[in-house]
């Protein structure tokens, strides 16, 4: 788009000329920011994408500090960890912007992901950046998990204990994958240090990877917006979209403010109350991992327990783990089960409204219900919501189809 | 067993349990202790308090209990007690201010003697919550049926002895029964100890209030901390969205 100013770039004089015909520093900044086009009608909404990337960066950055005094080891984690909590500088400090900062990740990556069912963010030409988000959510579970575990608590210990053994419902092979996976008969050192290492090299790797490959599929689709309407379909003479506007320093500027409020309340939780209750960081946790004595009641982390409430409400294990795969696994789906002429909830109808309405209320109630105690009504409340959870996908086909539809508009709606 | 684990039913019964059951048997015709709404109340950074707690800590836990985080020297600095006076009262002969404060007694001997080794209370506060603490000292009382002489209501079959009954006294608890609950009623002192029911209170306060500044001692810096930080990110997101307000004045 900008050839005519590359040119001018790399044919300027001194040491940035020289640079820039060598790495085109100046060209990609300009094509992917100064003269990258956002839709001027972002919402709220829209603070979440780069939000995550936020996080993402702050975990990287406090997780290589504390890489450098944790000990992976059955007998040495529990005592580095709280090593850091004590004798090292600023140690506390960087262990809850860590443990906060990946419960803040969740947090903000369910709010990118509700941003999307809201404005149908996954519908075409955007599912590969869609598949890409949620197989970055995928490595984030996996990332979480194996986070979880290093502490060497006691819930660390039997949340390992409790997952690992899901892959045991596998037929034929899972008794020996789960042997595979553990390294050893038990849950143990051997654990513990694949563990470790898949936590702090391979999955960042994978993350990295995929959050590169999202923003570059991002940038070129363009993003969405609360209307659904794609602005790069009326352009003007010189080819700028007529509702966009360079994300630099339009969204630079806005999102620097999205992260100043974030912040604020992120270190009200990591200064004030960085276990949260019992949410952030577990009172199990501070005991160290014990074979012999079961936390009660296990429960993962709240952002797992949706999943887990899923889990625990089928009486036998297998089919338990199937639904739990497939509770996870039919948001990949969303792009080919909407078949809706519209994108933005701005435009549907009640049925699509009443549908997600029930979802996410399903979700924060399997939620709730999964951090709660393995019985009696609890467990017939999580069947009772997994009803709506799964309804809204396998029905969607076929709502979104009669789903009686307000005509969108040529151009997005925006109120300076 | 059964006994304990008809009384932990019992107690846990209790709580449910509206006074209106009807008054039987050996029960004294009064209230029942509410043993389990009790608070600590504590406060980590009354410095005076943690001072005291820290004493009544060597005093009479440490012959048993590590705190195997915690360095002398640390507890020295944090709580703002002169090292001398930390060497010439807190520190074993032979230790030296950087070590951690750990226990004389063997831990293989006390798995013998007690059944069970006693815990590290490094992280107890945190593990355990400083309610449970508070209500776990206070309420222990004379049981001649249990190894030790004594039992909890909090703990109930507790390994550990009631070791600070010299101080508080020993207490018979009154139980009243319910068919086959057992269900209790309150208190009463039948020994007094050196130190008067408030006094008693006090000492326990302390005590937890420094096994709450022992799970964590930088809590109280964090919080000082978090005040400016808190403080500087308000100004920074005001800041933030004046300039962005300042910015997006050119979209229409």
């Amino acid at each position: 788009m900008a050839s005519e100013a590359d040119s001018k770039a790399a044919s300027a004089p001194g040491l940035w000329g020289w640079i820039n015909q060598r790495l085109p520093i100046d060209a990609f900044w300009r094509s992917q920011a100064s003269e990258y086009y956002a839709p001027k009608n972002f919402n709220f909404w829209y603070f979440f994408g780069f939000l995550a990337l936020f996080v993402l960066v702050l975990q990287l950055v406090t997780g290589i500090f504390l890489t450098m005094f944790y000990k992976p080891g059955a007998t040495t984690a529990f005592g580095s960890v709280e090593f850091i909590m004590r004798e090292v500088d600023y140690g506390w400090l960087l262990r809850y912007l860590h443990s906060t900062g990946a419960s803040a990740f969740f947090l903000v990556v369910y709010l990118h992901m509700f941003r999307a069912l809201l404005y149908g963010s996954y519908k075409s030409p955007r599912e590969l950046l869609w598949l890409l988000g949620m197989f970055i959510y995928l490595a984030l579970m996996a990332e979480a998990f194996m986070g979880y575990v290093l502490p060497w608590g006691n819930m660390s210990f039997w949340a390992a204990q409790v997952i690992i053994n899901l892959f045991g419902t596998i037929p034929l092979v899972g008794p020996t994958l789960v042997e595979w996976i553990r390294g050893d008969y038990g849950i143990a050192d051997a654990t513990l240090n694949r563990f470790f290492s898949l936590h702090v090299v391979a999955l960042p790797l994978v993350l990295l990877l995929l959050v590169a490959l999202h923003l570059v599929a991002l940038h070129e689709v363009g993003s969405n917006n609360p209307d659904g309407v794609e602005i790069k379909k009326k352009k003007d003479a010189r080819g700028v979209p007529l509702d966009g506007i360079p994300f630099h320093p339009y969204y630079s500027v806005k999102d620097f403010f999205g992260v100043s409020a974030f912040l604020t309340l992120f270190a009200v939780v990591v200064f004030f109350v960085p276990t949260l209750g019992d949410l952030f960081l577990e009172k199990a946790n501070f005991e160290p991992a014990n074979p012999l004595s079961t936390p009660d009641p296990i429960s993962p982390s709240w952002y797992f327990t949706p999943y887990y409430a899923i889990l625990r409400s089928v009486p036998e294990k297998g089919t338990g783990a199937m639904l739990m795969l497939i509770a996870v696994l039919a948001f990949f789906f969303l792009p080919w089960l909407d078949r809706s002429p519209v994108k933005s909830i701005r435009y549907r109808g009640w049925i699509f409204r009443t549908f997600l309405a029930l979802f996410v209320v399903s979700f924060l109630g399997l939620m709730y219900l999964g951090l709660q105690p393995a019985q009696g009504i609890y467990v017939t409340m999580s069947r009772v919501f997994a009803v709506p959870y799964f309804l809204f996908f396998l029905l969607m086909p076929i709502y979104t189809r009669i789903d009686p539809v307000k005509p969108v508009p040529e151009r997005v709606t925006f109120h300076a | 067993m059964l006994k304990r684990a008809l009384l932990v039913l019992g107690l846990c019964a209790a709580s449910w349990l509206p006074v209106a059951a009807t008054a039987e048997e050996n029960a004294a015709a009064s209230e029942p202790l509410n043993w389990q709404n009790w608070r600590p109340g504590n406060s980590v950074s009354d410095l005076p308090s943690l001072q005291r707690g820290a004493h009544n800590f060597m005093a009479y836990c440490n012959g048993c209990h590590a705190l195997q985080y915690e360095r002398y020297q640390r507890l020295a600095d944090d709580l703002k007690i002169p090292l001398p006076v930390v060497e010439a009262s807190l520190l074993p002969p032979g230790s030296n201010p950087l070590d951690y404060i750990t226990s004389a007694m063997p831990s293989d001997d006390a798995q013998n003697w007690l059944g069970k080794a006693p815990p590290d209370l490094s992280l107890i506060a945190r593990s355990k919550g400083t309610t449970y603490l508070y209500q776990y000292l206070k309420t222990f009382y004379a049981d001649p049926k249990s190894p030790t002489g004594s039992n909890n209501l909090a703990y109930p079959s507790t390994a550990m002895p009631a070791v600070l009954s010299s101080l508080e006294g020993v207490k018979q608890a009154a139980f009243r029964t319910v068919g086959d609950d057992k269900i209790f009623q309150n208190f009463q002192t039948t020994v007094p100890g050196t130190l008067t029911p408030v006094q008693y209170d006090d000492f326990v306060r302390d005590t937890v209030n420094f096994l709450d500044y022992v799970s964590e001692p930088a809590q109280v810096g964090r919080r000082l901390l978090g005040k400016w930080v808190v403080a500087f990110l308000l100004l920074l997101t005001v800041l933030s969205y004046q300039l962005k307000k300042e910015y997006w004045k050119d979209v229409h």
